[in-house]
């Protein structure tokens, strides 16, 4: 199982507490974790990736195993601990704002 | 007894403020979307339990909310606002062509009849609509697609459509307003629009008398007089009796006639209210004073309201959205500021009270009257 950590704001939009677990089929990547998190979870679609272009939105980042792996393409595989479900796959709303 | 819902969008969430007919004492509940810029919330005259809310986030984008309780629960709905077919440009701020992206909603216009129905009006420019309750949304390309689009241009805030007005009289009439682009009627439900900018004159454009590229900020009417509209125009204060045929000013007296909102008593069609603002470089209200101006005479002369408003030390502003009236007898006015206070008056104006304050800042207050 994979395990996803959302930001707070779209954990209550999605109406979940704490981590989200997703199973996704290998290879596990960004878009394939991302794809099964928004079939769990329709109302996050556009709010991660942008509906018309399915790039990441702007202020928002992709952290794993201390790593920002924000840059990496979508297809590229994720670290093994992020896939076996040892380390959390992490969503960050970029801090910004006063 | 009749009673009043004010339905408050903020930078932090959205409130609802209930009364009873007496307007005295408030409840006030949320933030719901806590966090969120609510940029707008309106209930469905057909089914006032329900509403529409505007949700946004410049991290998060755009969610659409939809309560059938008046508020006490929500349902996402669709938030996809897909441009119909190629986006052309409008100009930037620079002039340069720059194409249209969807940004944010910041108005909802729900149908006068069909609760299902419901029109929005979003930035980059332009109009959606859903028959089915927010599932879907389609555009009614006709607007944005006219042939003066490319010149449209953004003002300080983007460029929005933040004003919609269904005709209660004449079947498929509609106005918009955009700025910085002018106000637009269509007669046939939205399948082509008209430019209904004569008689504005706008010094901050190279021609000033242009067909479009007027920053309008709000358009009010009285549903027993449609054809009359009264305008805050970035400056000026304006009045038009052939449904925006010619436009003529209005601002009188008025110690600055800078403001973004407007409003048309209830049972009165030609008593208006405005909240002037000091000016586009400083956007708070002049002499720290906070003062409603209420014009009887449908325009030109107008009295300061000020009891139980601040009258020192104030420097808010008054959002283009953030006022609205109730249809309770005496009518009832509400304001939102951007120092989060909700003013209401129960007697048309001739007194305040502060329903509710250190709210976020106020983006939008609707106002349902509630059998």
């Amino acid at each position: 199982m994979i395990v996803v950590a959302l930001p707070t704001h779209l954990r209550t939009l999605a109406r979940v507490d704490g981590d989200v677990t997703l199973d996704v089929p290998a290879p596990v990547t960004q878009a394939s974790v991302l794809d099964a998190l928004e079939a769990s979870y329709p109302v996050l679609r556009g709010a991660i990736r942008d509906h018309g272009t399915g790039r990441r939105r702007p202020f928002i980042r992709f952290f794993a195993c201390q790593r920002d792996l924000s840059h990496e393409a979508p297809d590229a595989p994720l670290p093994e601990a992020v896939a076996s479900g040892a380390e959390p796959f992490l969503v960050i709303g970029a801090i910004a704002g006063g | 007894m009749s009673g009043v819902r004010v339905l408050v969008g903020t930078r932090k969430g959205a409130f609802v403020l209930t009364a009873d007919g007496k307007r005295r004492s408030w409840e006030v509940s949320g933030p719901h979307f806590g966090g969120w810029e609510i940029y707008h919330v309106k209930g469905s005259p057909a089914d006032p339990n329900r509403l529409f809310a505007s949700q946004t986030s410049g991290w998060f984008g755009q969610q659409v909310q939809r309560s059938d309780d008046g508020g006490k629960t929500w349902t996402p709905v669709d938030k996809t606002f897909v441009y119909d077919g190629a986006t052309g440009t409008h100009q930037w701020y620079d002039g340069t062509p720059h194409p249209w992206e969807f940004k944010r909603v910041w108005h909802f216009e729900p149908s006068l009849t069909d609760p299902d129905t419901v029109y929005a009006g979003v930035e980059d420019a332009a109009l959606f609509r859903s028959t089915d309750g927010g599932k879907s949304w389609q555009e009614l390309a006709a607007l944005r697609t006219h042939s003066t689009g490319a010149r449209w241009q953004p003002g300080a805030g983007g460029m929005c459509l933040h004003t919609i007005l269904l005709d209660p009289a004449k079947a498929g009439r509609m106005f918009v307003a955009i700025s910085a682009a002018g106000a637009f009627r269509s007669d046939d439900a939205g399948r082509s629009w008209r430019p209904i900018n004569r008689g504005l004159r706008s010094q901050y454009i190279p021609d000033p008398e242009a067909e479009v590229g007027h920053c309008v900020h709000r358009i009010a009417q009285h549903r027993a007089r449609p054809d009359v509209l009264f305008m805050q125009k970035h400056w000026d204060v304006l009045r038009s009796d052939d449904a925006g045929g010619q436009w003529r000013e209005i601002s009188g007296d008025l110690p600055t006639d800078f403001g973004f909102t407007i409003e048309v008593h209830a049972h009165e069609p030609d008593t208006v209210y405005v909240f002037p603002i000091k000016s586009d470089s400083e956007h708070y209200v002049p002499d720290a004073k906070l003062r409603v101006y209420r014009s009887r005479a449908g325009g030109n002369e107008w009295e300061a309201l000020t009891k139980g408003l601040p009258q020192r030390d104030c420097y808010v502003n008054v959002l283009r959205d953030a006022s609205s009236v109730d249809a309770l007898d005496p009518c009832g006015i509400y304001f939102g500021t951007t120092g989060g206070q909700v003013y209401a008056s129960a007697d048309a104006g001739d007194s305040w009270t502060a329903i509710v304050r250190d709210l976020p800042a106020v983006l939008s207050v609707e106002v349902q009257t509630l059998p």
